[in-house]
Parts: structure tokens; C-alpha cells; sequence
């Protein structure tokens, strides 16, 4: 289970750092949500199943959809 | 040139401060109000959890004041989008089938799960906020299936003030009763432990705040895809 956990953290490391290169928007707030997933199940290998839920919940489902929201909205003003 | 100097000297500055933070390691001992907690936490207010009874009773206030923050930023949004409100609406696309059909299924036990969260904070992990959220995300699935349902506003906004209402209220009773807001034991029979009806005031708290959390964050759902509906009609 310890290289579950080193193999996940690496690829949430991956995910950050392609979510700042990479060059299109949605690509980046995907990548965003994939790192709070990655985290949420991290939270809850390291013993913190509540800090999991809220990071599952907020950062993954309603942020990203937040942020998407945001990115239709503006692209049609431009 | 000279932003990204000043931006790699940030870095290695803040690299420097967390390595001096991790290489201190963590400290052997707890302070006395932190040993109080773990040692006390869950025998004082009878809750499974250690991270309930910090959250609700000891450092309820916090919650508290995380709760207003909450609905001061709902009411941030919904004044700086209150400009599409008035305009008229095109009818938005409709979702496809699958959407629609897999909402159908899931709103229902998503609605139930996330009551099942507050309901059981202090048994299980999770609690109001977590419990809202998982609420925020079945309504937000049922809007986008069904993109011309209205959610019923005055409903939602009665839902909100009641329950932060009743937030104060407990916590006064706590103060008029034993002397310190939101206090637990003395106010409320605290119960058999890892019972459904125990723990005192707690599970009335995270009913409450859950209520609040998950009409809040629907409400705020609500006025950003309307917005954007409106805002594709054009």
C-alpha cells in the first residue's frame, strides 16, 4: 500500500504541475479537479476521513464545476 | 527579468522557512488545552469522534464564525449577479437522456447520503459541512438534467435563516444555562455513547449547520447557472 500511496502522490504532483503548463483552460481546471481527488483519497490513507469528504465534495465536484461556469461565461464576452 | 528573480527568491525564501518548519519535526509533548482535548474529548460530550467534539463543542464558535463567512461570500455572488436576474430567459438546451435518467436515479440516495452525514456526525466521520456539500452536489446534479426546473427560492432561503438561527439559539441556551455559549453537558441529557439520540447538543448543531451549508451552497449553484443560462440565450 506504500507504493500505492508514493505512486499517487507522484501523479498528483504530475497533475499540479501539468495543471500551471498546460496551455488550454479546461485542460487546466480538469487537471485541478484530479489533484483534489488524488488528495482526498491521500487524506483518507493518512487517517482523515472527514478532510477526505469535504476535499471529494468541494474541491473536486463543486469547484471544478464553479470554475467551469466561470470559463463559459467569460469566453462568450470576449 | 526582474519578476522572475524576485519570484525565484520567494520561492527559495519560502523553501527555506518549510524546511526549517519539517526539520523541527513535531513536538513530543501536547500543550495542556491539546492534551485536554484528546484525553477528555470523547468521554466529556460522548461523541465517537474526537473531531466532532473539537469542531462542535470546543471550538464551536469557529464554526460558527466558518458558517457566516459562508453565507457572507453566498451573498457576495448573488449581489454582483443580481443583474441577470431580471432579464428574460431563452429556453437552454435540453440535457440528453442519459443525464437526465442517471440524474433521476442519483438525486434521491445523494439527497438521503448527505442527511445520513450530518445526521450521524457524531458517530461516523463527516459532519455539517460535509453533509451540505454532498447536498450541494445533488441539487447541482438536478440542475443539470433538468436546466428549466426552478428551485424553490423562498423555501431554500427559510431553510437557511432557520436553521443559522437555531445555531445561535443553541449556543445561547448554552450561555443562559450553564454559563458559556454552546456549552454541551448540563444543557441537553448527553445519552448513551455511540447511540443515534446522544452526544447532547451536538447532532442538533450539525443537523442545522448541514441544513444551512446545503441550502447556501444550492442557492449559490442556482444563481451562477442561471446567470450562465441566461448569459447563452443571447
Amino acid at each position: 500500500m506504500i507504493a500505492a500511496d508514493v505512486i499517487l502522490c507522484v501523479l498528483t504532483l504530475a497533475a499540479a504541475v501539468a495543471a500551471v503548463v498546460v496551455r488550454g483552460l479546461l485542460s487546466a481546471i480538469i487537471l485541478v479537479g484530479v489533484v483534489s481527488l488524488f488528495a482526498s483519497y491521500l487524506f483518507l490513507r493518512m487517517g482523515a476521513p472527514d478532510v477526505a469528504m469535504t476535499e471529494a465534495a468541494i474541491g473536486s465536484a463543486l469547484s471544478t464545476v464553479i470554475f467551469l461556469v466561470a470559463l463559459r461565461r467569460t469566453r462568450r464576452k470576449s | 527579468m526582474i519578476g522572475r528573480v524576485v519570484t525565484v527568491a520567494v520561492l527559495v525564501g519560502l523553501a527555506v522557512v518549510s524546511w526549517q518548519i519539517v526539520a523541527g519535526g513535531t513536538p513530543a509533548e501536547l500543550g495542556d488545552v491539546s492534551r485536554h482535548y484528546v484525553e477528555r474529548g470523547v468521554i466529556e460530550n460522548r461523541a465517537s469522534t474526537l473531531v466532532t467534539s473539537v469542531v462542535v463543542n470546543y471550538r464551536g464558535l469557529d464554526t460558527l464564525g466558518e458558517v457566516a463567512v459562508l453565507f457572507l461570500s453566498v451573498s457576495g455572488v448573488a449581489f454582483v449577479l443580481r443583474r441577470f436576474h431580471g432579464e428574460p430567459s431563452a429556453p437552454p438546451t435540453p440535457s440528453s437522456e442519459i443525464v437526465r435518467t442517471g440524474a433521476r436515479l442519483l438525486v434521491g440516495p445523494m439527497l438521503l447520503f448527505g442527511i445520513y452525514i450530518f445526521v450521524h456526525g457524531h458517530l461516523t466521520p463527516g459532519g455539517g459541512f460535509q453533509g451540505g456539500a454532498v447536498i450541494a452536489s445533488a441539487v447541482l446534479l438536478l440542475l443539470l438534467a433538468e436546466r428549466d426546473r426552478p428551485l424553490p427560492h423562498a423555501f431554500l432561503s427559510w431553510l437557511e435563516s432557520t436553521s443559522g438561527a437555531g445555531f445561535v439559539i443553541v449556543g445561547l441556551v448554552g450561555l443562559a444555562v450553564v454559563g458559556s455559549f454552546l456549552a454541551n453537558r448540563g444543557v441537553a441529557g448527553l445519552g448513551e455513547w455511540n447511540r443515534l439520540f446522544s452526544a447532547g447538543v451536538i447532532p442538533i448543531v450539525y443537523t442545522l449547520t448541514g441544513l444551512k451549508v446545503g441550502s447556501e451552497l444550492a442557492t449559490l449553484l442556482d444563481i451562477m447557472m442561471r446567470g450562465e443560462r441566461k448569459e447563452g440565450g443571447r
